[in-house]
């Protein structure tokens, strides 16, 4: 079975997030990983080929820098990676992105595609159902648990009061939920080995996507702010007889806190 | 500085991952059981953490000696007592790796890098600490045989090793008696593993005994040549060395950042602890200290990989540095903590007593400093 992961790198999660003076995320200093949900994705996969065999293929959108997050997930267990790399694509939106997987994976042809059901970092949850649209592939998301055989998937998905279970035609795209499988640690053997495998770099033109569809000019969506959460502010400790405390944190929660 | 490549970037990072994830959660456990975490050995063994000790050809990772020492510092930071356990696969095997010939390497360097066994590096004994010329566990040679007598102490591992490298004294019939190194095994009638000792740190590193009652190991187990002895220990302790050094650094990092995080919480008269001026000269002084060892492991390994001849010299001044750093840092760190800091309930009390092996083992620092002061003393004459 061919296998196909389309995988992104992100902020490691334990980043400080901060914006610069012209309201932009400040990615200065801070050290990126491939994500989490993209990560196990890359462990269901390499379970797969672990069980069945075949050949487990890394997809990534990025430039150069973006081979460390495909680099990790070769040292894992997966056997290729396609680097999509092209000045045209910055500034694009999830549409694009869509699109450039949905061409890199006509042409890479895979039996199965996996993915992050979102990002760790935009959380937007658009990429896979757009590029299902695209494909006109089955899609389901928020997986914890795949079964495949015969040309078949079940998918086990996580709802708010339970879980339901899909069953879809191979090829599909599956999205991947905490739990659907725990990423391994690469281990040192794995890493010496990753340096060994292919990591094929294509521009636009290599999977017949037009620049102008592409990019700032062709987003549909525009980020207009970021804003940071509000830092959690310290508690305070209101000090006092117990009947004085007492009303004085009545008193609070009606003209401070507004609770009540 | 030396700059790690990608390769090592990575594994460094997968180091730091488990440090986290699986070590840290265990080390104050296994700190109280006192007991061989062989959990942790198996976690190690299944991430190729003792392949990078060794050459490609041997099973391992081929990787530098630098991120060797880097590896062992952070995993020092999280327990000790497991980084031991890695540092001594490189002590005792360094005989091996440093003066065997190739069939000793084949037999036994792919087992130690694929963490199936351990090997014990059995030099002290009861009598023979620092003065090595003191050792009486005795060879004879008896047909195609070398028969051993005596018995070793402090063996770091010895009770969970499959090899040892044994140093005893070859007797020859003029008399003579040459130092000289074998490789033996767990399962060679007449050798006898002790009890493992109560230590006042390092708890779950076992340290054990060995009594060897006429064991018996055949000609091909002479590990160099007969009356090799000197050199093979001087060269083994001089990457021992660095491994003890970068577990110390590990050491003195895991204070220091213990102590920052507890002084800027800490409030006294009013004010965070770590705003008082005797605070954060504490402070300072640790990471001058952590500044200092990372310069000197930096350099000694460099001079390791290039086989300088001045190695021992460095190498003993980064042993005595390093360590002398881990016992004040800690105790610097204890005191910051104050009251706390002398329960178990905070790990800087565990640093502590960890840290007093340091100018102790693999040579005293007080050895430490003379083979400095001699190796000077060499360079001026006249």
């Amino acid at each position: 079975m061919k296998i196909v992961v389309c995988a992104k790198q992100t902020f490691d999660t334990e980043a400080v997030i901060a914006l610069t003076a012209d309201g932009q995320v400040n990615a200065t200093g801070i050290t990126l990983i491939i994500d989490p949900y993209s990560e196990f994705a890359v462990e269901q996969a390499i379970q797969m080929k672990e069980k069945d065999g075949g050949e487990v293929i890394v997809l990534t959108i990025g430039n150069a820098g973006a081979q460390s997050a495909i680099r990790h997930a070769l040292a894992m267990g997966a056997d290729s990676g396609v680097l999509v790399d092209d000045p045209a694509i910055a500034g694009g939106d999830s549409l694009a992105t869509a699109l450039i997987l949905a061409k890199a994976l006509e042409k890479l042809n895979p039996d199965i595609i996996l993915g992050g059901f979102k990002s760790s970092d935009i959380a937007g949850a658009q990429v896979l159902p757009r590029v299902s649209s695209i494909l006109n592939l089955p899609n389901v998301n928020v997986a914890t648990h795949l079964e495949w055989a015969d040309g078949k998937a079940q998918v086990t998905r996580e709802l708010d009061d339970g879980v339901e279970i899909i069953e879809v035609a191979l090829p599909a795209i599956i999205g991947a939920q905490q739990g659907l499988a725990e990423p391994r640690y690469p281990s040192v053997k794995g890493i010496m080995q990753s340096k060994k495998k292919p990591i094929n770099t294509w521009t636009l033109a290599d999977i017949g996507v037009d620049a102008g569809a592409v990019g700032a000019g062709a987003a549909k969506t525009k980020v207009v702010q970021y804003t940071l959460k509000e830092a959690r502010k310290g508690g305070r400790i209101i000090e006092g007889e117990v009947p004085d405390v007492t009303k004085e944190v009545v008193q609070l929660t009606r003209t401070e806190a507004k609770v009540i | 500085m030396y700059q790690f490549n990608e390769e090592e970037q990575m594994i460094l990072s997968m180091v730091d991952d488990i440090c986290t994830d699986i070590i840290m959660p265990r080390a104050q456990e296994i700190d109280i059981q006192d007991e061989f975490p062989w959990d942790i050995h198996q976690v190690l063994a299944e991430q190729g953490i003792f392949s990078l000790c060794f050459a490609e050809e041997y099973g391992g990772a081929g990787v530098g000696l630098h991120c060797w020492l880097k590896m062992m510092e952070k995993i020092a930071a999280v327990s000790c007592a497991v980084s031991m356990m890695i540092a001594n696969v490189s002590l005792g095997s360094a005989p091996v790796v440093l003066f065997g010939n190739e069939e000793q390497k084949q037999k036994v360097l792919p087992e130690l890098a694929s963490g199936e066994a351990q090997i014990a590096f059995g030099l002290t004994e009861p009598n023979a600490g620092s003065d090595i010329g003191g050792i009486t566990t005795t060879a004879v040679k008896k047909g195609d045989k070398y028969v051993i007598n005596g018995n070793k102490v402090f063996i770091t591992s010895g009770s969970v090793s499959k090899y040892f490298s044994i140093f005893a004294k070859v007797i020859g019939e003029d008399g003579s008696r040459k130092l000289s190194c074998f490789l033996a095994e767990k399962d060679m009638p007449g050798l006898v593993i002790g009890r493992n000792e109560e230590k006042m740190g390092l708890h779950g590193s076992v340290t054990t005994q060995l009594f060897f009652e006429n064991l018996e190991v055949p000609e091909s187990a002479i590990i160099g040549q007969i009356g090799d002895g000197y050199k093979i220990v001087f060269q083994s302790l001089n990457k021992g060395r660095l491994n003890n050094g970068a577990q110390a650094t590990g050491l003195v990092q895991a204070a220091l950042k213990d102590a920052t995080i507890y002084a800027k919480g800490r409030v006294q008269f009013g004010n965070p602890i770590s705003e008082f001026q005797a605070i954060q000269f504490m402070i300072a002084d640790m990471e001058i200290g952590l500044q200092t060892c990372h310069l000197m492991l930096d350099n000694a390994a460099t001079l390791f990989e290039q086989k300088s001849p001045d190695l021992m010299k460095y190498a003993s001044a980064t042993k005595v540095v390093c360590s002398d750093m881990a016992n004040k840092a800690t105790a610097d760190a204890v005191q910051i903590f104050g009251g706390y800091g002398y329960c178990k309930e905070y790990p800087v009390e565990r640093y502590f007593r960890d840290s007093k092996i340091f100018p102790i083992f693999e040579g005293s620092n007080q050895i430490q400093r003379g083979i400095i002061a001699k190796a000077v003393y060499k360079e001026y004459n006249e």
